[in-house]
C-alpha cells in the first residue's frame, strides 16, 4: 500500500481536508464556478491543490490513474449487467461462495507456477486458478444439493467457509515456501490497485467486454431463465445449460475483480447496482443499464477517491460509493424510491379523506330535516356546518379544514354564505356514488357474508375507495336491489 | 398393454380404475395427443404417482381432480420432463415428448413464479414465442403482435404495459393463459387456472377452453372446483396418487369415484411411499 499510485502527498491534515472533499465534489459534479464559492469559505492551501488533484484523477490525467480508474469502471460495468440476472435468479449467495471459493485457488496456482520453475506471480496464472476453484466451489455446492438432504444455504455457508479457510491455510503454506515471489499475494483478499499495470488494465477491460456482451447476446434466455424456469424447460430450453453459462460469467466477473477489489468485497459490486436500480424502474432492459451505469459509476468514482487519499484501499471505497448509489436509489428512485412511494401513499389517503368528506355531507343532509322530499339524490342544497362535519368523523379540526380547503378548491363544495357548505353539483355526484358503494357493500357483507349489520360500517369504510367499476356491477347482480339504477340505498344499519 | 395400439384400445385400464367405456362410436386416432405408458413418479424414492396409464382423446377438455397432494401437478410435470419419472414413457401425437415440444402449451401455477419480476404483461406473453423465435434471436415485431394478439384473445390488451405485480391475480392469470395461447400448440397443460380467479376471469377463461376446443386442440386442466367440472370438461382423470377412475365426465363423474378419490382416510399406496422414504432414512 506505501507505494500507492496517491498525487496528493501532502501531510495529514491536508490529506482530510483533501478527503472530504473529493467525497463532496465527486457526488456534486465540481465546476470552476463551484471552486470560487468554496475558496471562500475554506482554507485557501487547502482548497486549490486539492481541487487541480481532483481534476486531475477525475480526468485521467495519470497515466496510473487512467489505468486504474478505467479498469474498476469496466468492472462495475460488467458486474452491474451481470449481476442484474444474479440478482433476479435469485443466486447472490452463490456469487459469495464463487468469490471465496478462488482463495484456494490463487495459492494453488501460485504453487503450481513455482513448482514449474517460474516467478509464480503471472496474473493470468493467479486468476485462471481462481476460476477453477470458484467452478470447483460451486460444484460441491450443487453435489450437496442433489445428493443430501442439507438446505441449499447450508450447503452454501459450508462450502464458503471451508474453501476459504482452505485458502488461508495454502497461504501459510505458500509464505514458508523457498523461491518464488510471493509478497503481495494476500492483496486478492482485500484488493489492491496500485500495482495494477496495463497488460492488467487489457485482461480486465477484455474480460469485461465480453461477458457483457455475452450477457446481451443471452438476453432473452436469461430472462426466460429467471422469470420462469419451469416453462422455459418445457419449451426445451436447456436450463442447467443457462444456469451454469450464467454462473461462468459471474466467475469471470468476480476473478477479474480479485486485483481491484479482491474476494470479500466484489460480492457487493454484484449485488449493490442491480438491487439500486431496481428502485429506478420496472423494465429489466432498463434496469440492466441503470445497474451497469451505477457499476461503473462506483468503479469510476471509488477509484478516483482512493487515488486522492492515500491508505484508501480502492475496494472498499468502490463498496461504499455503490453503497452511497444504494441509499441515493432508495430513496429518490423514481419507480419504487421512498419518496416517490410516499407520494402516492399521501395521494391516496388524500383521495380516501375526500371521499370520506363527500359522504359525511351526503349522510348528514340525509338526516337533515329540511330534506323532505324522499328522494336521496336531490339533497345537496342543504348545508352542513363545519360543527356537524366535525362529529360526524374523528378528525380533527385542522385536518377537516385542510379538508374542506381541498374540497372547495376541486370545486367539490361551496360555502355559504352563512359559513357552512354544500355540495356542488360534481360534489354531489361523486357523494352519491361513494355513499352508494359503501351501502352496497354494507349490503353484501350483511346478505351475502352473514355479518353482524353493526359490524359492517367499519370494513365497507376501507373497502368503498377501491370498488372497481366491475366489481360494482357484480355487487349489483348479487344484491339485487329493488331501486332505480344508480339510485342510492338506504344505511342498513340506521 | 405397453405396446396396445391406441386404435385397439383406446381406454387401458390400470388396476385399480373404474372400467371404462369407450366414447360412443369414436375411434381414436393411432397417435393421440397423449398417452402416458406405465409411468411411475417419486420426489427423492418417495413415490408420488404410481402406475399411471393413459391415453388422451383428441379433442376434448379433460380435468384432472384429486384431493391435495394426489399428484395432480406432478402429473403434468411429468409429462412435460420437468421432473424426472421413475419408470414409465410419455409420447405426445405418437412421439417422445423431447421432439414434440412445439406441440405443447403450459400455463403453470400462478404461484410458481415472482409477480414482482420487472417486465410487463406483454413481455411474458412473448416468452411465449421464444421457442418459435430461437436461440439469441431478436424478438420480432410480427412476433410482438402474435403476442399482443393473444392478450387481446383473453380481453386484456389494455393493460400490455402494465408491470406484471400490478396486475390482479386473475389478470396475472390470464397473461399466463395468454402466454400458453401464444405458443400455438395443439395440446395444452394448465394447472390450476382457475385457482383464486375472479368471476369475470374465470368466464374468460371458460370461454377460451371452448375456443381451443372448437379448433380441434386438447387441454388438460387441473381443477379443484367440483361443482364446476361436469360443465367445464368433457372427460375427467379422478387422481389419488393412481387414476382412480378416466372417462367421458358423464360416465365416471359419479359419487363412487368421489368417494374413491377423496374418501378422507390415507391409503394404503401413501402409506407404502411414506415407509419407503422412512426405510430410505434407516427408520425401518
Amino acid at each position: 500500500m506505501k507505494k500507492a499510485h496517491a498525487i496528493n502527498r501532502r501531510g495529514g491534515a491536508h490529506r482530510l481536508g483533501a478527503c472530504a472533499l473529493a467525497a463532496a465534489a465527486l457526488f456534486t459534479a465540481p465546476t470552476p464556478a463551484w471552486a470560487r464559492t468554496t475558496q471562500s469559505i475554506t482554507d485557501t492551501r487547502v482548497a486549490w491543490p486539492t481541487l487541480s488533484d481532483l481534476i486531475s484523477v477525475i480526468t485521467l490525467q495519470g497515466y496510473n490513474t487512467r489505468l486504474v480508474v478505467l479498469s474498476t469502471a469496466m468492472l462495475g460495468l460488467a458486474a452491474g449487467v451481470i449481476g442484474s440476472f444474479l440478482l433476479l435468479r435469485k443466486r447472490s449467495l452463490m456469487g459469495d461462495v464463487l468469490s471465496h471459493a478462488t482463495l484456494p485457488g490463487i495459492a494453488a496456482a501460485f504453487m503450481v507456477m513455482v513448482a514449474w520453475g517460474g516467478g509464480g506471480k503471472s496474473l493470468p496464472g493467479l486468476l485462471a486458478g481462481a476460476t477453477v476453484f470458484a467452478l470447483l466451489g460451486v460444484g460441491c455446492v450443487q453435489l450437496m444439493d442433489r445428493h443430501t438432504r442439507l438446505k441449499d444455504d447450508t450447503a452454501m455457508g459450508i462450502v464458503l467457509s471451508v474453501y476459504f479457510g482452505l485458502g488461508i491455510a495454502l497461504m501459510g503454506i505458500v509464505q514458508s515456501m523457498p523461491g518464488g515471489n510471493k509478497a503481495g499475494l494476500e492483496s486478492f483478499i482485500y484488493g489492491k490497485t496500485a500495482s495494477m499495470v496495463f497488460n492488467d488494465f487489457v485482461l480486465i477491460a477484455g474480460v469485461a467486454c465480453a461477458c457483457s456482451a455475452v450477457c446481451l447476446t443471452f438476453f432473452k434466455e436469461f430472462k426466460l431463465l429467471c422469470f420462469d424456469d419451469g416453462f422455459a424447460q418445457s419449451q426445451g430450453w436447456p436450463v442447467h445449460t443457462l444456469d451454469l453459462l450464467m454462473l461462468i460469467l459471474v466467475t469471470c466477473v468476480t476473478v477479474i475483480g480479485l486485483q481491484a477489489v479482491g474476494l470479500i468485497l466484489v460480492i457487493a459490486l454484484l449485488i449493490t447496482p442491480p438491487a439500486a436500480a431496481r428502485f429506478w424502474t420496472e423494465d429489466l432492459r432498463k434496469l440492466m443499464a441503470v445497474s451497469a451505469v451505477v457499476g461503473a459509476l462506483s468503479g469510476w468514482l471509488g477509484a478516483s477517491v482512493s487515488a486522492l487519499v492515500p491508505r484508501m484501499p480502492a475496494g472498499a471505497i468502490i463498496v461504499i460509493v455503490a453503497a452511497a448509489l444504494f441509499v441515493l436509489s432508495m430513496v429518490f428512485g423514481t419507480a419504487r424510491g421512498v419518496l416517490v412511494r410516499a407520494r402516492r401513499r399521501r395521494r391516496l389517503d388524500r383521495r380516501i379523506a375526500r371521499q370520506h368528506l363527500l359522504r359525511a355531507m351526503f349522510e348528514l343532509n340525509e338526516q337533515a330535516p329540511a330534506s323532505h322530499t324522499g328522494q336521496t339524490t336531490t339533497q345537496r342544497d342543504a348545508s352542513v356546518t363545519f360543527r356537524q362535519l366535525l362529529a360526524a368523523r374523528s378528525w380533527n379540526t385542522r385536518a377537516l379544514k385542510r379538508l374542506l380547503n381541498r374540497a372547495r378548491r376541486a370545486e367539490l363544495i361551496q360555502p355559504t354564505p352563512a359559513g357552512a357548505y354544500t355540495l356542488t353539483e360534481q360534489g354531489a355526484a361523486e357523494a352519491a356514488r361513494h355513499v352508494r358503494n359503501h351501502r352496497l357493500w354494507e349490503i353484501y357483507l350483511i346478505t351475502r357474508a352473514d355479518i353482524a349489520p353493526n359490524h359492517v360500517d367499519r370494513d365497507a369504510d376501507e373497502v368503498e375507495h377501491v370498488l372497481g367499476t366491475d366489481m360494482v356491477a357484480q355487487l349489483e347482480q348479487l344484491v339485487k336491489l329493488p331501486l332505480p339504477k344508480r339510485a342510492v340505498p338506504a344505511s342498513p344499519h340506521g | 398393454m405397453k405396446n396396445a395400439p391406441a386404435a385397439e384400445q383406446p381406454n387401458p385400464t390400470p388396476a385399480g380404475a373404474t372400467p371404462v367405456q369407450p366414447a360412443t362410436g369414436h375411434e381414436h386416432p393411432p397417435d393421440s395427443p397423449l398417452s402416458i405408458h406405465d409411468m411411475t413418479v417419486a420426489y427423492q424414492r418417495k413415490p408420488v404417482l404410481w402406475d399411471v396409464d393413459l391415453d388422451i382423446p383428441e379433442g376434448k377438455l379433460i380435468g384432472i381432480v384429486g384431493p391435495n397432494g394426489a399428484g395432480k401437478s406432478t402429473l403434468i410435470k411429468a409429462c412435460l420432463d420437468l421432473i424426472p419419472k421413475a419408470s414409465g414413457l410419455v409420447s405426445v401425437y405418437g412421439k417422445p415428448y423431447r421432439r414434440q415440444r412445439k406441440l405443447v402449451g403450459y400455463v403453470p401455477q400462478r404461484e410458481s413464479v415472482d409477480w414482482d419480476f420487472p417486465v410487463s404483461a406483454l413481455d411474458v406473453v412473448t416468452m411465449g414465442r421464444y421457442g418459435k423465435i430461437g436461440w439469441c434471436m431478436p424478438v420480432t415485431r410480427a412476433h410482438k403482435q402474435a403476442a399482443m394478439t393473444a392478450l387481446d384473445r383473453v380481453g386484456i390488451a389494455d393493460l400490455a404495459s402494465r408491470q406484471i405485480s400490478q396486475l390482479s391475480g386473475g389478470q396475472q392469470q390470464r397473461v399466463f393463459l395468454a402466454r400458453a395461447l401464444a405458443q400455438d400448440a395443439r395440446l395444452y397443460f394448465m394447472d390450476e387456472p382457475f385457482a383464486a380467479v375472479d368471476a369475470a376471469t374465470e368466464k374468460a377463461i371458460v370461454a377460451i377452453l371452448q375456443q381451443l376446443k372448437t379448433s380441434g386442440k386438447t387441454a388438460l386442466v387441473v381443477h379443484h372446483d367440483l361443482h364446476t367440472v361436469p360443465e367445464y370438461f368433457d372427460w375427467v382423470i379422478f387422481l389419488n396418487m393412481r387414476v382412480v377412475a378416466f372417462g367421458p365426465t358423464r360416465e365416471v363423474f359419479t359419487q363412487e369415484n368421489l368417494h374413491k378419490t377423496y374418501g378422507g382416510k390415507l391409503t394404503l399406496l401413501d402409506q407404502a411411499a411414506q415407509a419407503l422414504v422412512i426405510a430410505e432414512r434407516g427408520g425401518s
